[in-house]
């Protein structure tokens, strides 16, 4: 669903003018995007331009100098008092903002003390103040949709990479966030591991959750994604239709970014 | 050799005696010394200046100060500005102390040894900082720094040898009595040793099964 008429409502994640610097270096310069409520975006660019930075500052695990982010319109992160100045919110209330972003990251980080099911219910129990039952039967439901039904009992470290990364979005969906989020997650995969993640990612794209995903499988992008934006030097240079962009970039930096990756063959991971 | 059965097994009940206030007073001070450890530990990596250079401090202090001088001072020295203590006050006091100065280090870098993407991960669920630090940060750095807190309570027990300075009757302080009463040296010290070689083993042998354990992580 990606008609023009939704609300700014129906707009789980909004962007505006977001600019971030580490020390000297500006890596986001006044980024807006707006994603609706169902829609699958894709970012993709060469490394350094920003992506991972973005999705970062989304839940404010990376503080953003400017600019606003606003989850279901409710501002994340910097909060304006009285006066115009504005401040960090208070500790409690970005963790509240927080339960309702998911995000699955490049290297998983599981928790490798806890078992495949404790990883899974530990925030729906200890954040979310879920009955133990409930989030347990939440966790089993969430590891059969990854396909890991039967694999409660097992520590992150016995599992495959593709199986702990499907264990990560399980775990990040048992939050049951408004909006899910995904850094390069099959970029330390073996290639033969990456299609079960991306099958569990096109199947959640599916069922309608919202999605930003960041990645190099320009397969994926292509075929799940609503939209794509390509970022360049902390900007979106290009964003639109996949099969448009793909078949027919517009701006030069586009250009030269899919050119390069054609020109290293199907090994798109390595690519950028 | 000067070796005399009879002195030795003479000499037994009462290195027995002392060898059980040693163990007591170690037990104690190795449990205390972990609590001051963890919570040390945490404040050494707090982002509030206060906790982070209150616990530099003391854990600075600690390390530099003899604890043979810290015993004298908390015994000698504090009765003459009106505070007196028991002995077995001191002792623990003392002990727990130094100990917990040494965990406080140990803790510190275990925590910094785990991935800073387990805080991350941990934050992003909705997680506060010290629910991720409890729940999730130091359950991992604690099971990775064993071997060496294990180490340090070790040299912890041998530690409290130096309590027989301040009138307690520990293992080395009943073999110094045994050795006036029966006129011998070698025997009751020879007993001594093995009673400290006999509680420290476990430890030993702790420390190595843990590092096996641990080794492959």
């Amino acid at each position: 669903m990606t008609g023009a008429l939704a609300s700014s409502a129906d707009m789980p994640v909004v962007i505006r003018r977001l600019w971030k610097s580490f020390g000297s270096n500006e890596v986001l310069k006044g980024i807006s995007l707006s994603v609706e409520r169902g829609e699958v975006v894709a970012i993709i660019g060469p490394s350094g331009s920003g992506k991972s930075t973005l999705l970062q500052c989304i839940n404010f695990m990376e503080p953003f100098d400017e600019g606003d982010v606003l989850i279901d319109g409710r501002p994340i992160g910097l909060i304006h008092s009285t006066g115009g100045i504005r401040r960090r919110m208070s500790e409690r209330d970005l963790n509240k903002l927080r339960r309702e972003i998911g995000i699955v990251f490049q290297q998983y980080n599981l928790f490798p003390h806890l078992t495949v099911l404790a990883n899974i219910i530990e925030a729906p129990v200890h954040v979310l103040g879920l009955p133990r039952a409930e989030a347990i039967e939440r966790a089993r439901f969430q590891l059969r949709k990854v396909g890991l039904h039967g694999k409660e009992d097992a520590f992150p470290g016995e599992l495959s990479g593709g199986q702990q990364q499907r264990v990560a979005i399980a775990r990040a969906l048992a939050m049951q966030p408004k909006v899910m989020l995904f850094d390069e997650v099959t970029s330390a995969l073996d290639p033969e591991l990456v299609g079960e993640v991306l099958a569990s990612m096109r199947l959640l794209a599916e069922e309608g959750m919202t999605m930003i995903v960041v990645t190099h499988e320009m397969a994926f992008a292509r075929e799940v994604a609503d939209r794509v934006i390509f970022m360049d030097g902390g900007m979106i240079v290009e964003s639109g239709d996949p099969r448009e962009f793909f078949s027919n970039p517009q701006h030069e930096r586009s250009k030269a970014f899919l050119k390069r990756l054609l020109s290293h063959g199907d090994d798109t991971q390595d690519a950028a | 050799m000067d070796f005399q059965l009879d002195i030795f097994l003479a000499a037994l009940p009462s290195l027995l005696r002392g060898a059980k206030v040693s163990a007591g007073l170690a037990l104690v001070s190795i449990l205390l010394g972990f609590v001051i450890g963890i919570i040390g530990g945490v404040c050494r990596i707090s982002r509030n200046p206060v906790l982070r250079y209150g616990a530099l401090g003391y854990v600075t202090v600690m390390r530099c100060v003899p604890l043979l001088v810290t015993l004298m001072f908390l015994y000698y020295g504090l009765p003459s500005a009106g505070i007196l203590l028991e002995p077995y006050t001191v002792a623990i006091l003392a002990l727990s102390a130094v100990n917990g100065a040494y965990v406080t280090e140990i803790i510190r870098a275990g925590i910094l040894s785990i991935d800073l993407g387990q805080m991350r991960a941990a934050r992003s669920l909705g997680m506060s900082y010290s629910q991720a630090m409890r729940r999730i940060i130091l359950p991992q750095a604690v099971r990775r720094v064993l071997p060496p807190i294990t180490n340090e309570s070790l040299t912890l027990v041998k530690n409290t040898a130096l309590v027989s300075t301040i009138t307690i009757s520990d293992l080395l302080r009943s073999g110094l009595e045994v050795m006036t009463w029966k006129a011998n040296t070698f025997s009751p010290f020879a007993g001594v040793a093995l009673i400290y070689i006999l509680m420290t083993l476990p430890l030993v042998w702790l420390n190595s099964a843990l590092e096996t354990r641990y080794r492959i992580r």
